[in-house]
C-alpha cells in the first residue's frame, strides 16, 4: 500500500510534467492549426538556458528566467520561420517544426556537446520532504507538483477570466471563428507561440535536473507528448490533461511492479517450455512489465485509435 | 405514380441548439428542373449538404430514386447517380484542366481504384474528357493548371467537373455567384445544354436565372419550405411574397 | 480506316502507351548504372552506390506518400526495416532449413511483407491525412522500435540479426559474394522498382491520389473514399519500402532497431522534402545528393549534421520545391529560349556566395574547436591552413570575409532578380 501511494504521486509528477508540454501543444494546435513537431525542443532549451543561468546566479533566477528566453526564442521563430511557411499549408509548417527540432537538437551539442550537464536541484529542495513506510519522497518533486499545479491554474485563471482568454476557448472550441476575431491575428499567433513555447521551457526547467539535461532529453519525451495529446484528443485541453496522468500513471506503475510474464502464464496452468532459448515463444515466457512499460503509451494509442478515432475527448474526427 | 429522383421526408438538421433545416419534405421527380431560393441563412446549403452526405440529418432520411441514403458517406451517394457542385469553387488547383475533367470521369467509366490500366493510354477517358472540354468551353485551357484560370472558366469547370462521371441527378449551388451579366448568361446556357434529360436542383440567389431555368421553384425560409410550385405560382403566392420574395419580384418586374 | 488515321493524328502524341521518347530516360539511365562499376571500382565507391540505390527506392516510396498521396509520415523506417527483418530470416531460412529462393528474389518477398504491415496499420492510420495521420505515423513507429527491442526472437534485440546471403541457389553462376554481383543485382532491382513506382504514378489510382491531396473532400463526391484511395497508395508505398529494406539485408547481412526506429523515418523526410517532392526525380536527386553529403562531409567535419539542418531548415523555408523545384523552375527561361540571360548573373554571384559559405563555415567550425578541443589543443586546420583556433585572428578574419562576400551577394542580388524576371518574360526586352 504505501509503495502504491509514493508510485501514485511519481506517476503524478511524470503526468504533470507531461501535461505542462501537452498544454502548450494544444494550445498552438487549436489557436494555429499546427502542430509545432520541436515543442520537446523548446523544453530541452529550457533545461539548458537554465542550467547556463545557474551555473552564474543558482537555480532560482534561471526558473524565473529561462522560461522567458525560450518563449521570446519561440516568438521570434514563429514571427521570422514559421509565419513564412504558413502560406504553403499545415504540412509545410509541420515539417518546417520537424527540421527546427532537428537543428536545435544539432545547435544544443554545438554549444553544450554531446554529454550530460551537470545541472541538479538547489539545495535547498535537496531533502526528503516526508516518507511513506521508509520510502522517502524528495521535496523537490513535491516542488514539481506545486509548479505543474501552478501553471495548470493561471492557466485555468487566464482561459475563464479574462478577455483573451475568452477569445482563445473560443477559438478552441470553433477553430474557423479565429479568422473572424477582428483582433491583430498575427500578433495574437506570435504570442500564443511563444506563451506555448515557454510553457513547454519551464517544464524543462524544473525536469532538467531529474531527468537529465542531455542532447537525447527530447527525443526522449517528444514522442510521448505527441502520443498523449493523440489519445487526449488533438485540441482538447481537458483530454490532454487526463491522458497525461494516465500515461504518467502506466509508466511508473509498469516499471514498479516487477510482473513477469512466466507467472501469469503458469497461473493459468501453462508449463514452460524446458528449453526456453530456442523457442519461438521465448519472448512471451521471459518478458516482464517494466519491459513492456515504455510501449504501453504506444499500445494504448493504437487501441484508442482503432476504437474511438477523435481520441478520449476530442469532438471531432480531425 | 413514379419513384422521385430525390425525396425528402421529415428532413431535420441541428448544429448544437440551432436548429437550422427543421422538417423539411419535398419530391423532385426525374428529369425536372428544380430551384430553391431563400433569404440569406435559410438553410440552402445545409440542405445541399444533408442531401450530398456531407452532413449526416439529425433526423428525418433522404431518398435517391427510393432509396434511403441519409448517413451515407458523400462517395457512396455520388456513387447512386447524384453529382454536385460547390459554391466556393472546388476544383483540384495543382492539375491541369484536362486532369480535373478526368478526375470526374474514372469512377464511372469504370477505372475505380485501378492500378492496373495506363491512364494516358485509355482513349475512351481522353475523348470523354476532351468532349467535355469542348462542351465547357475550355478547350483552349486544357493543360493549363487549374488553379491559374479566371473566376469564370473556374466556374465553367466547376460545373465540368460535377457533370463529367454522367450523374443523372445534378445539384448546383449558386453556379452564378460573383460572374457579371454576359457571363451569367454563358453559364445559364452551359447548365441547359448540359442537364437536359437530367434531374437539376440549383440554389441560385439571381432571380433572372432562376424563372429562367426552372420547372419548379420550392422557397425555403428559417429551415422550412414555405412554397413549393411552379414559377408562376410561386411568383403570385402571397405566403412568398409576405416572406421574402415580394420586394424582389417587383424590382425584377420593373 | 480513314477516320481512325485522322484521330490519331489529331490526337496529342503522348497518347500511346509507349513511345520511344519516353523510354529514351531510361534507358539511358539504365545503361548508365551499368557502367558506373567501370569507372569506379573500389569495394568503398560499390558499397555508397548501393546504399545511394536502396536510398532511391526507399525515397521514391516515401514520396508515394507524401508527394503523391500527401501523407507526412514519421515512421516510414518501419514498413522498410520490418520487410527487411523479414527478407533477413527468409535468408536464414534459406541457409538453414533448405528453403529455395534465389537471392534475386528475396526483395518480392520482403515487398511482400512490408505490404502487408501497411495494410493492417493503413487500416485505421490513413482516415485522415495531414496532421492526424503525421502524428498517428509517428506513434506506430515508436511502437514497432521501442518492440523491436523487446522481442528479441524476431529482432534479435540490440544486437539485431544477421545472415549470409551467398548461401541461396546459384543464379546464372553467381552466387553473389562479391560486391560488384550485389551491385548489379541492387541497381535491377532499383530500375524495377523506379519503373513500377513511375507507372503506378500513372494509373488511374495513382492519378486519384493525387486528387486526394489537392482536395479530398472534392473527391468525395466523384465517387471516390478518400480513405480507401490513402490507403491503396500506403500499401503500395508498403510494398516499396520492403523492397528496399530487403536490398539492406543483402547488402549489409545485418539489421538492427537502427533500421526503423525515428532517426531512419526522420533522415527519410529529410532527403524527400530537400530533392522535392513535388516531382517524380526529386527523391532521386535528394537520395544521390544527401549519401554524397553524408559520406563526404562526413569524413571533413563533426558538424555535418548541422550544416544538414540549417539546409533543411532554408529549404523549408525558401525552396519548398527541393532542389527539383529549383531545377524545374528553369523550364520556363529554357522554353523561352532565354536560359543565357542567367547564366552571367550566376556566375557572378558564384564566387562571393561560394566565399560566404566557406567563410561562415569556418566561423562554426572553428568556434566548434575552441568549445570542444581536449586541453590545450589549439592547433586546427582549416581548407589547408593551420592555425591557432583560440586566438582572435583566425575567428576575426572568418567573421571579416564572411560579412564582406555577404554584403556583396547581397548587391548583385537585384540584378539577378531583374535577370530572372527578363529570364521568364515572354517576348523581347524593350
Amino acid at each position: 500500500m504505501a509503495l502504491f501511494l509514493v508510485n501514485i504521486l511519481d506517476g503524478l509528477v511524470t503526468g504533470l510534467l507531461l501535461f505542462m508540454l501537452c498544454s502548450g501543444l494544444t494550445l498552438i494546435f487549436s489557436m494555429m492549426g499546427v502542430l509545432n513537431f520541436a515543442h520537446a525542443s523548446f523544453y530541452m532549451l529550457g533545461a539548458y538556458f537554465a542550467y547556463q543561468i545557474s551555473t552564474i546566479t543558482g537555480f532560482w533566477l534561471g526558473l524565473l528566467v529561462a522560461p522567458v528566453i525560450v518563449g521570446v526564442f519561440g516568438a521570434l521563430i514563429e514571427r521570422y520561420g514559421l509565419r513564412r511557411v504558413h502560406k504553403y499549408g499545415h504540412v509545410p509548417e509541420l515539417i518546417f517544426t520537424f527540421g527546427l527540432a532537428l537543428l536545435i537538437e544539432e545547435v544544443i551539442q554545438f554549444f553544450w556537446g554531446k554529454s550530460q550537464m551537470a545541472y541538479s536541484e538547489p539545495e535547498a529542495l535537496n531533502f526528503a520532504a516526508f516518507a511513506i513506510a521508509g520510502n522517502s519522497f524528495p521535496a523537490y518533486k513535491v516542488f514539481m507538483i506545486f509548479v505543474a499545479m501552478g501553471l495548470f491554474l493561471t492557466l485555468l485563471y487566464i482561459l475563464t477570466k479574462t478577455r483573451i482568454g475568452m477569445t482563445i476557448q473560443a477559438a478552441l472550441s470553433y477553430p474557423e471563428t479565429v479568422q473572424n476575431l477582428g483582433h491583430n491575428v498575427p500578433l495574437v499567433f506570435m504570442g500564443v507561440f511563444g506563451v506555448g513555447t515557454a510553457m513547454a521551457g519551464l517544464a524543462g526547467v524544473i525536469a532538467g535536473p531529474v531527468l537529465g539535461t542531455f542532447p537525447g532529453m527530447a527525443v526522449q519525451l517528444g514522442s510521448i507528448v505527441f502520443v498523449t495529446i493523440v489519445i487526449g484528443g488533438l485540441g482538447s485541453l481537458w483530454g490532454a490533461l487526463v491522458a497525461s496522468l494516465i500515461i504518467g500513471w502506466l509508466q511508473t506503475f509498469a516499471a514498479a511492479y516487477n510482473v513477469a510474464m512466466e507467472d501469469i502464464l503458469t497461473f493459468f496452468g501453462f508449463t514452460k517450455p524446458e528449453n526456453i532459448w530456442d523457442h519461438p515463444l521465448q519472448d512471451l515466457w521471459t518478458l516482464t512489465l517494466p519491459q513492456i512499460g515504455p510501449i504501453l503509451p504506444y499500445l494504448l494509442m493504437v487501441f484508442v485509435l482503432v476504437l474511438r478515432p477523435q481520441g478520449l475527448m476530442g469532438k471531432r474526427e480531425t | 405514380m413514379t419513384v422521385p429522383a430525390i425525396e425528402l421526408r421529415n428532413l431535420e438538421k441541428s448544429f448544437g441548439l440551432a436548429k437550422i433545416i427543421q422538417g423539411v419534405n419535398l419530391k423532385i421527380e426525374k428529369g425536372e428542373r428544380h430551384a430553391v431560393i431563400g433569404p440569406n441563412g435559410a438553410g440552402k446549403s445545409t440542405l445541399f449538404n444533408l442531401i450530398t452526405g456531407r452532413f449526416a440529418p439529425t433526423s428525418g432520411g433522404v431518398y435517391l430514386h427510393g432509396e434511403d441514403v441519409s448517413g451515407m458517406q458523400p462517395f457512396e451517394i455520388n456513387r447512386r447517380g447524384l453529382s454536385r457542385s460547390f459554391q466556393i469553387t472546388n476544383i483540384f488547383p495543382n492539375m491541369t484542366v484536362f486532369e480535373n475533367i478526368r478526375c470526374g470521369l474514372l469512377w464511372t467509366m469504370g477505372y475505380k481504384y485501378s492500378f492496373w490500366h495506363m491512364i494516358n493510354g485509355q482513349r475512351d477517358v481522353t475523348e470523354k474528357a476532351e468532349q467535355i472540354l469542348e462542351e465547357i468551353n475550355l478547350t483552349a485551357r486544357r493543360d493549363l493548371l487549374a488553379g491559374t484560370l479566371a473566376y469564370a472558366e473556374q466556374r465553367a469547370l466547376e460545373i465540368g467537373i460535377t457533370i463529367a462521371g454522367g450523374a443523372d441527378i445534378i445539384l448546383l449551388d449558386e453556379p452564378c455567384a460573383g460572374m457579371s451579366h454576359s457571363e451569367t448568361d454563358l453559364i445559364v446556357d452551359l447548365i441547359r445544354k448540359v442537364t437536359e434529360d437530367k434531374t437539376l436542383m440549383i440554389v441560385e440567389h439571381d432571380m433572372g436565372v432562376i424563372f429562367d431555368l426552372a420547372d419548379k421553384i420550392s422557397v425555403l425560409v428559417y429551415g422550412e419550405i414555405i412554397e413549393s410550385d411552379v414559377p408562376d405560382a410561386v411568383r403570385a403566392s402571397a405566403k412568398v411574397k409576405e416572406a421574402y420574395l415580394g420586394t424582389t419580384l417587383e424590382e425584377e418586374d420593373a | 480506316m480513314n477516320t481512325a488515321s485522322k484521330t490519331q493524328a489529331v490526337s496529342n502524341p503522348n497518347r500511346r502507351l509507349i513511345s520511344l521518347s519516353s523510354l529514351l530516360p531510361w534507358a539511358f539511365a539504365a545503361l548508365f548504372l551499368l557502367c558506373l562499376p567501370l569507372v569506379f571500382q573500389s569495394s568503398a565507391a560499390l558499397t555508397i552506390m548501393n546504399q545511394m540505390a536502396i536510398t532511391i527506392v526507399f525515397a521514391l516510396s516515401y514520396n508515394m506518400l507524401l508527394g503523391q498521396g500527401g501523407m507526412l509520415s514519421f515512421g516510414h523506417a518501419v514498413y522498410m526495416g520490418l520487410g527487411g527483418f523479414f527478407a533477413m530470416h527468409v535468408m536464414n531460412m534459406v541457409e538453414y532449413d533448405g528453403l529455395w529462393l534465389p537471392l534475386p528474389l528475396l526483395p518480392v518477398v520482403g515487398g511482400l511483407f512490408g505490404m502487408t504491415f501497411a495494410f493492417l496499420i493503413g487500416s485505421f492510420s490513413t482516415r485522415r491525412a495531414g496532421t492526424v495521420f503525421a502524428m498517428i505515423s509517428l506513434g506506430v513507429g515508436e511502437l514497432i522500435a521501442a518492440c523491436s527491442i523487446i522481442i528479441v526472437v524476431f529482432f534479435g534485440g540490440e544486437e539485431g540479426i544477421s545472415g549470409d546471403r551467398t548461401m541461396g541457389p546459384e543464379v546464372l553462376g553467381y552466387d553473389f559474394a562479391a560486391q560488384s554481383e550485389v551491385y548489379y543485382l541492387t541497381v535491377i532491382w532499383l530500375l524495377v522498382a523506379t519503373v513500377l513506382m513511375y507507372l503506378f504514378s500513372r494509373t488511374p489510382i495513382g492519378r486519384i491520389a493525387n486528387a486526394v491531396r489537392d482536395n479530398e473532400e472534392r473527391a468525395e463526391f466523384l465517387g471516390y473514399s478518400q480513405r480507401h484511395v490513402r490507403w491503396m497508395s500506403f500499401i503500395a508505398s508498403g510494398f516499396f519500402a520492403g523492397v528496399a529494406g530487403s536490398l539492406f539485408a543483402i547488402n549489409f547481412e545485418i539489421l538492427t532497431e537502427e533500421n526503423l526506429n525515428l532517426a531512419t523515418s526522420g533522415s527519410i523526410l529529410l532527403i524527400t522534402f530537400l530533392g522535392g517532392v513535388g516531382f517524380f526525380v526529386g527523391p532521386i536527386i535528394g537520395a544521390i545528393v544527401f549519401t554524397l553529403l553524408q559520406t563526404v562531409l562526413g569524413l571533413y567535419t563533426e558538424i555535418w549534421a548541422l550544416y544538414l539542418g540549417i539546409l533543411f531548415v532554408s529549404c523549408v523555408m525558401f525552396f519548398p520545391g527541393g532542389f527539383a523545384g529549383i531545377i524545374a523552375m528553369h523550364r520556363r527561361p529554357l522554353a523561352l529560349g532565354k536560359l543565357n540571360l542567367l547564366v552571367g548573373p550566376y556566375l557572378k554571384v558564384a564566387i562571393p556566395a561560394i566565399t560566404s559559405v566557406l567563410s561562415l563555415a569556418a566561423v562554426l567550425e572553428i568556434s566548434f574547436h575552441k568549445r570542444h578541443s581536449f586541453g590545450d589543443d589549439h592547433e586546427m586546420s582549416l581548407y589547408g591552413i593551420t592555425f591557432d583556433s583560440h586566438g582572435y585572428q583566425a575567428l576575426g578574419f572568418a567573421i571579416v570575409i564572411a560579412a564582406i562576400s555577404l554584403f556583396l551577394v547581397s548587391r548583385i542580388l537585384p540584378s539577378i532578380k531583374a535577370a530572372w524576371d527578363e529570364a521568364n518574360h515572354a517576348g523581347d526586352a524593350q
